[in-house]
């Protein structure tokens, strides 16, 4: 689905239906050097029971048109500007790893617009560490496979994503690597992990955050650790769910996370 | 940073796409030999069916055994996915059907195994896909050959038999600048020799009987996507990949490349081609070669160790006029070789006796170790007569255009000690000299 956000061409996946907005909205946001296929499965999911769905691709990303922007904040506004482009008032916000943040401070830029928010494989503040930034800007294709290294935790994900017979890290690899082919003269790698590391607003906007809020992270994720969450889940006040994955957990286990979404919108 | 989170090739060989099996604990990957897959409810089964969860439901479209060896293929190569099937024909008529039909256009290497060749000039012209073939060094005769129909250019990573070497950076460059993708036959080097994504192929499939089985057993192949290939941008430009880009009415309307950005070619395949086709493998065969994969670096370096012996000791025999081994100085892909192919260049390759066809069948029927087959990549070592067996179907001057003579002869030099088999040779081409 096509969008005008800003005056640019948004892209939004809808799940394998066509979007209805005078349905329950959930809004999935990826995370850095991603596009809306890593939630192919979830959106097919809810989209086939009763949600409208929309799956964005970030400014800048593949199929939506534009610079990338250079803060949460402004990939924020961005966010909900898409939601007036479709028509959308009230959504349940849900992100992964950098797109957590994004809706986190969606949701406490405009509360009332926020039905509940859900961040997977969060962390406040999503410190990047020097190493990473500094390969990714001098190096952003082994920059890629060291985040790829830190990311998954397990040889074996089954039943596979987006079916059986991918290769988790192959997969994970070569959709950075397309990401950042697709916006030349950029490198969009260390952008987006410059944008996550930048961001030092996250606690202030867990505090104005006023719907139910869900952390559902990965026993062994080495990206964004659960022990780093312990005091934005005090200020967000949110249930915490866990899945035995890495920090893809939206592929390492989609059953899981499937389940545990489905739980903390219940 | 190796380790388990950034494994080598030997770990990933034993480990990619396995752990021990969470109901038993069987450390080996468990042959599942179940055609079909229970479901937890109707909202479960509708959902495996309509892509909301990932999951086996039928065995021709996707199993657990397959599934690993599938896996484990595509991280050996660097892929971000793989189909197995019923061989390699079937993985090469997958891949091409998945992008092509009728009107089609291929683009291909002259140098290919008699029975590619078969497919692309006989069988599928007959459904309406045409093929131009190439010599496989001539990169602008590669370039000249494209048309707006072109589909893929395809190429084996060493011709068979004379083993002209691909020069996959350069065809890939060609392709690129054409929106196709390229697609190769990896069978004779395997990853352990070369990944040909890292040299910018898109795609490339294996005959798995052949190294990755590696003991003759099962009949194989499967098919590889590296994920890179942007099948929406070139579509915007050429037009050319409707089945990926657009909605597919056989399967709910589903824009293959919008489910997938890197899995679009797979989710086709195996949704369209495995599911409709019906080629795929038996997991009692998948487990087979998943055995032969985890022991595939210690056979190549033995293969090629073997190969090097025996390539030396033929060079400098008289009764030898040609050893075709691409690292001999003399060998036309030699340079490349040394460029693409640095841990060898396989252990299948050809030599010419001097002499008339009665000696060569007299050197063939001496032979004692080395049994007399069609196939290759075998621990055993094999030999035949491409002119009489393999390439039968071409005619003289198909033949010299794929650099074969009458008295070729083609050897796959297996894992036996060096020496026995230097001494077979020797006994057979003292044969070979009698029958004079």
């Amino acid at each position: 689905m096509k969008l005008l956000v800003h005056g640019l061409e948004a892209y939004a996946y809808t799940g394998g239906k066509p979007f209805d907005n005078t349905l329950p909205c959930v809004v999935f946001v990826h995370g850095a050097s991603n596009d809306h296929s890593v939630w192919t499965l979830l959106a097919r999911w809810f989209a086939h029971h009763g949600h409208g769905v929309l799956a964005v691709d970030l400014p800048g990303h593949l199929r939506s048109a534009g610079p990338p922007l250079a803060s949460i904040e402004a990939l924020a506004d961005w966010l909900l500007a898409l939601l007036d482009a479709a028509g959308v008032q009230r959504a349940v916000l849900v992100g992964h790893s950098m797109g957590s943040l994004v809706a986190l401070e969606a949701a406490a830029r405009a509360p009332e617009r926020a039905a509940r928010l859900v961040m997977i494989g969060t962390a406040v503040p999503m410190k990047v560490s020097d190493a990473l930034l500094a390969t990714a800007l001098e190096a952003p294709e082994r920059a890629m496979a060291m985040v790829n290294a830190w990311a998954i935790s397990t040889l074996a994900s089954k039943p596979g994503f987006p079916g059986p017979g991918n290769w988790l890290h192959g997969g994970a690899l070569a959709l950075m690597r397309r990401v950042q082919a697709g916006a030349p003269g950029i490198n969009l790698f260390h952008h987006d992990f410059e944008v996550c590391n930048r961001y030092a607003g996250g606690l202030d906007a867990a505090a104005r955050v006023r719907c139910p809020a869900t952390l559902l992270l990965g026993e062994h994720d080495q990206m964004t650790p659960p022990r780093a969450t312990r005091e934005l889940a005090a200020a967000l006040r949110a249930t915490v769910a866990m899945v035995p994955s890495g920090h893809h957990q939206l592929a390492e286990t989609p059953d899981a996370t499937l389940t545990a979404l489905r739980s903390a919108l219940a | 940073m190796a380790g388990y989170s950034d494994p080598g090739f030997d770990t990933l060989a034993l480990h990619a796409g396995a752990s021990p099996d969470p109901v038993t604990g069987a450390r080996a990957v468990p042959i599942v030999l179940s055609t079909s897959f229970v479901f937890e409810s109707s909202e479960h089964a509708a959902s495996l069916f309509n892509m909301e969860r990932s999951g086996h439901v039928y065995s021709r479209i996707s199993n657990p055994t397959n599934a690993v060896l599938e896996e484990r293929l595509a991280a050996l190569e660097g892929g971000s996915g793989a189909i197995a099937t019923a061989s390699g024909q079937a993985a090469l008529h997958l891949a091409i059907c998945t992008i092509a039909g009728a009107g089609s256009h291929i683009v291909a290497s002259s140098a290919l195994y008699g029975g590619s060749h078969n497919l692309l000039h006989y069988t599928l012209a007959r459904f309406g896909i045409g093929t131009t073939f190439v010599r496989p060094g001539d990169v602008d005769g590669w370039r000249a050959a494209i048309r707006p129909n072109t589909k893929l250019l395809f190429g084996e990573t060493l011709g068979n038999p004379g083993l002209d070497v691909l020069d996959i950076p350069a065809v890939a460059a060609v392709a690129h600048e054409a929106g196709l993708p390229l697609l190769v036959d990896s069978t004779f080097t395997t990853p352990w020799l070369m990944k040909p994504f890292e040299h910018g192929a898109d795609l490339l499939f294996h005959s798995a009987t052949k190294f990755l089985s590696g003991h003759g057993t099962v009949v194989g192949g499967v098919l590889v996507d590296s994920g890179l290939f942007d099948w929406e941008r070139s579509h915007a430009t050429t037009g050319r990949f409707p089945e990926l880009t657009e909605p597919y009415e056989g399967f709910h309307g589903m824009v293959f490349s919008e489910e997938s950005t890197v899995g679009a070619f797979l989710l086709r395949a195996r949704r369209e081609g495995l599911r409709d086709f019906g080629a795929c493998m038996s997991p009692h065969t998948a487990w087979l070669i998943l055995q032969g994969i985890e022991t595939l670096p210690l056979r190549m370096a033995r293969h090629v160790e073997n190969t090097r012996k025996i390539v030396a000791f033929l060079a400098s025999h008289k009764a030898v006029a040609r050893v075709g081994y691409p690292e001999l100085e003399g060998h036309p892909s030699h340079a490349l070789a040394k460029r693409l192919l640095p841990r060898g260049c396989g252990s299948v390759f050809s030599f010419d006796l001097k002499g008339s066809r009665e000696q060569g069948k007299a050197f063939i029927e001496a032979l004692k170790i080395f049994s007399h087959l069609a196939n290759v990549g075998d621990c055993r070592s094999l030999v035949i007569h491409p002119a009489s067996t393999t390439h039968f179907r071409m005619d003289d001057a198909a033949l010299a255009a794929a650099g074969i003579t009458p008295g070729t002869i083609r050897l796959s030099i297996g894992l036996e000690d060096a020496d026995d088999l230097i001494d077979d040779l020797k006994r057979a081409l003292r044969a070979a000299e009698k029958a004079r």
